[in-house]
């Protein structure tokens, strides 16, 4: 299961490339009901209890006129009424908050997967390589050098590269957590 | 100075061999060089415009190579920030409860679709069930409370671990908020892995997790680090910016306009933001890209996630509300207020930082993570306005009361009669009752504790910010102190203070104001910037009768925080680690001259040098091989020491190898020469090496009695990597930028050694 950073990256490349593609896909066409919504809130008037009014239009129109329907007042108070009214125009797109969720969700779920692999399964397969431990923290980077120059003398067909790109990957993260977590000269 | 010419091609295999994380690794670029190496490739482009229609269009294309880019940018990081935001309200709201219809949706858009049609019921929303509600059945009573107080806490340790394992397992280097680390290399200084594939992945999703757990911190400084990683990874694919370590700088600058600009959703406060804090060296070219690709962002995030009406960046500012110049008074107090928090906090998370990492809790960050969430939602969770997020709490405060906000804030009760009239503006005329007494305690209380909590927890090891909660810690004082103000001005509207203006029944003070006012002083304390916090601001409210009171307060933060330290922030967390930058601001009172900082001091051995002829290719390898300088001096003599020029140690490796390959004949024995006119070769002596290509003949050279005010101001603004020192035209010796920053370290009392060994 393991994979290097160029198959990760380009997955979520194109992830992001396609919920890109579905927003635009849905600004295009209509929008669903819920998505586009325009709400007028009504005080208590005079003998007439308040109201909420939601319509499903467009900015231009989300105005008090357009929206109370039945108009509660008669002709010549529907000013005043109209004055006290608030109204308040939203839209979303609920597809895309959908696919970048579902698309999140199982980015961490296979990073949290791939992170359980190196940390129980890893071990067990390489017991016989002596050079490799992969998360624990090596004080001397010196040692991490024979690793690679024998990792690259292996050969060059797609597994040797990708176990070559892995090792170097886990090299840098380790370099990364040596500069962040143990040196204590550089502080927090 | 360790190795790291820029003419070598990095070849992949090599990259673990470079070590990273000491302040000899952080290899610094020649901006000089770059910009020449720059202009010449444009030049040949140019030149062979004219030849075929192949290489007019390279040229055009060339050209525009950088607009392009930082299209590409905009649009990915606006991609970017979109998914950030939508995640970031969805995961927030877990802790809460879930919305029965659809599960993707928050509390906000969950409600926004009910039914609810009811004047008095508008604030009911049966689709959204709390915790409590789905696993006991009701959400009244003491039982319902603490199963919502126990999940409130499982979620909010469960996000925090999972952003700290992410973080820990697979990129160290998406911890903080990346600005300090982001002005370093903006400053001429490389660090491999801080920009790369990896930290930008990290980064997005610990950055998600780290913010909807509750802990005190934001999004806009990691969002700024993530805008620079788009920017760095897409610079790959244009050679123009992957060769020359300049032009891909401008890119970085601009992407830092562009990380806050879809922050706040304020294209123009982004740009002048990276204008004044991040950049280094900074051109009006730059300025002008920056707010072209800052614009790019805004839109794509804009059309990604359009917005409520009035309703622009992550706050919902949408207030009428003027201010009278009476009220320029309690705007300075803000002002004040939000300077003496800037001080506190820079000195007490610094102190902070020193003190863990000397006990054992910093041995365990996934630990220490873990307590001080558990801490955090402890405490917040009893208080409304800290169970909240950071945005939502700001929001709450800048809202102004209208129909739509019936929050306690303003006063609302509800109407028992149908038959009393009234706006919403009109209920909150009245006096302070039950609602607002008790929200003003809640918020007073908040106070303290946000302060505590930013304190704590800025710098653990999730991405953090530190914006938002600044900016929270500021609202609520100020709309603290405007509701104190309006109810002054109603009880005492007899006053001579408020006579004239404030009139019972009208509208005079606007608390909302306030806490814009108080949020603006407190960040400005914190960052310690003016101008572009001001732009920003202004652009959240877009009023331009706020700009003054904004203005104001920036400036009186800015001139209280001064007093009890000179630097933001950003800048002294780069002190504090230690890392290899060269501060533009701080000015030198001390007079020395070059040659006191200059190396070879008394007690190093001689300068290394090579010489213009008399050198054997064996010598020239053992001496290259047998330092670690990243470039040699070439004299004419070892006795006259008459300077030559200067050659990069990348350069004559690449030189040296060619000529063992290609040159036939060549053995140790082998003359190097960097003279101009050759000597005739005797017949049987193995050819010459000339260097003469690879020298460079016009190093940068200052007399040894130059003050060193002087030296530092051109490492400064010429961005020289090394400055050679003569006296008669005798090479002396050599002062680096890394020489030069360690004796402004020095000067400044602190020990040179506690930067990065």
């Amino acid at each position: 299961m393991s994979f290097c950073w160029g198959t990760c990256w380009t997955f979520v490349a194109a992830a992001t490339f396609f919920a890109l593609l579905l927003d635009a896909a849905s600004l295009v066409n209509a929008k669903s009901f819920e998505d586009v919504r325009c709400k007028c809130i009504c005080p208590p008037y005079r003998n007439i209890s308040g109201h909420v009014y939601n319509r499903n239009v467009s900015q231009k129109d989300c105005n008090c006129l357009h929206i109370v329907d039945p108009m509660p007042v008669p002709g010549r108070d529907v000013e005043a009424y109209c004055l006290l009214c608030e109204c308040k125009y939203e839209e979303r797109s609920s597809n895309t908050i959908k696919v970048t969720i579902i698309i999140y969700l199982s980015v961490v779920g296979a990073l949290l997967l791939y992170m359980l692999f190196l940390l129980l399964v890893d071990p067990l397969i390489r017991k016989h390589d002596a050079y490799t431990q992969p998360l624990h923290n090596e004080d001397d980077s010196e040692e991490m050098r024979p690793q690679v120059d024998s990792g690259l003398a292996r050969g060059n067909t797609v597994l040797e590269r990708v176990e070559g790109a892995q090792q170097r990957w886990k090299k840098q993260v380790q370099e990364q957590r040596k500069t962040v977590f143990d040196r204590h000269k550089m502080l927090s | 100075m360790n190795g790291g010419g820029v003419g070598k091609p990095a070849d992949p295999k090599e990259d673990p061999l470079l070590g990273l994380g000491s302040f000899e690794d952080f290899n610094t670029i020649d901006w000089i060089r770059e910009k020449s190496k720059g202009r010449d490739r444009h030049q040949k482009i140019s030149n062979k415009r004219k030849e075929s229609l192949s290489a007019l269009l390279l040229s055009i294309s060339y050209a525009f190579s950088g607009w392009l880019l930082m299209l590409l940018v905009g649009l990915m990081s606006g991609a970017v920030a979109a998914g950030i935001d939508f995640m970031t309200r969805w995961l927030s709201d877990m802790k809460d409860g879930v919305c029965l219809t659809s599960f993707w949706s928050n509390h906000g858009h969950c409600c926004a679709t009910s039914r609810q049609n009811t004047f008095l019921e508008r604030e009911r929303c049966p689709k959204w069930q709390s915790w409590s509600l789905l696993i006991t059945g009701t959400s009244q009573g003491a039982f319902a409370y603490t199963v919502d107080y126990l999940m409130y806490m499982f979620w909010a340790l469960l996000f925090a671990f999972l952003a700290v394992v992410l973080v820990r397992a697979f990129a160290p280097y998406a911890r903080g908020s990346g600005i300090p680390e982001i002005k370093t290399i903006l400053s001429g200084f490389r660090v491999r892995g801080y920009l790369g594939k990896g930290t930008l992945i990290i980064k997005t999703m610990a950055l998600v997790l780290a913010v909807s757990s509750g802990l005190s911190l934001g999004k806009e400084g990691p969002l700024i680090h993530v805008a620079c990683c788009c920017a760095n990874i897409l610079c790959h694919y244009f050679t123009k910016f992957r060769l020359n370590e300049a032009k891909r700088r401008e890119a970085l600058s601009a992407a830092v306009a562009v990380g806050l600009s879809v922050a706040f959703e304020a294209p123009i406060g982004g740009a002048l933001f990276s204008l004044e804090d991040v950049t280094y060296y900074f051109s009006l070219k730059t300025l002008c890209r920056s707010f072209f690709a800052a614009l790019v962002a805004v839109f794509t995030l804009h059309s990604i996630n359009p917005s409520v009406s009035g309703h622009h960046g992550p706050f919902n500012v949408n207030f009428h509300a003027g201010w009278h110049p009476v009220e320029l008074v309690p705007f300075i107090l803000l002002g004040v207020f939000g300077g003496l928090w800037g001080a506190l906090f820079i000195k007490a998370n610094l102190a902070w930082c020193r003190t863990h990492n000397s006990t054992r809790l910093g041995r365990y960050p996934v630990i220490e993570v873990l307590l001080v969430t558990a801490l955090t939602a402890l405490l917040a969770f009893p208080n409304v306005y800290t169970r909240m997020s950071g945005e939502e709490l700001i929001s709450k405060l800048f809202d102004d009361c209208s129909l739509f906000n019936s929050s306690q804030l303003c006063g609302h009760q509800q109407p028992t009669n149908t038959s009393q009239t009234g706006t919403g503006k009109d209920v909150a005329q009245w006096p302070a009752e039950e609602g607002l007494r008790m929200a003003s305690w809640q918020l007073a209380l908040a106070l303290p504790f946000k302060m505590i909590t930013t304190i704590g927890t800025f710098g653990i090891k999730v991405p953090s910010g530190v914006f938002i909660p600044s900016m929270a810690v500021g609202a609520i004082a100020g709309r603290l102190l405007g509701v104190a103000m309006k109810q002054l001005a109603y009880y005492h509207h007899d006053w001579l203070l408020f006579r004239g203006w404030c009139s019972p029944r009208s509208e005079c003070i606007a608390p909302a104001l306030y806490a814009v006012v108080g949020a603006t002083a407190c960040l400005g304390g914190v960052t310690r910037v003016t101008v572009s916090l001001v732009v920003i601001m202004f652009e959240l409210t877009g009023k331009r009768e706020h700009v003054i009171p904004l203005m104001a307060a920036a400036l009186t933060s800015k001139c209280v925080a001064d007093i009890f330290g000179r630097v933001g922030i950003d800048e002294a967390l780069i002190r504090l680690r230690g890392y290899p930058f060269l501060e533009p601001k701080v000015d030198l009172e001390h007079s020395s001259l070059a040659k006191d900082v200059m190396r070879p001091t008394k007690s190093d051995p001689d300068l290394v040098v090579l010489t213009q002829d008399g050198m054997t290719l064996g010598q020239v390898e053992a001496l290259v091989t047998s330092t670690c300088f990243s470039g040699f001096p070439v004299v004419v003599s070892r006795q006259s020491k008459r300077l030559l020029g200067f050659v990069l140690r990348s350069d004559l490796l690449i030189a040296i190898d060619n000529a063992r390959q290609w040159q036939k004949g060549v053995v140790s024995a082998s003359q190097v020469l960097f003279r101009q006119h050759v000597p005739t070769q005797p017949p049987e002596a193995p050819p010459y090496i000339l260097l003469r290509d690879i020298l460079d003949l016009s190093p940068f050279t200052i007399s040894d009695r130059t003050p060193m005010s002087i030296t530092v101001d051109i490492f400064r603004k010429l961005g020289l990597r090394q400055c050679l020192v003569t006296r008669n035209r005798k090479l002396l010796g050599i002062i680096t930028k890394k020489d030069t920053i360690k004796y402004m370290m020095q000067l400044a009392n602190r020990d040179p050694n506690s930067h990065l060994k």
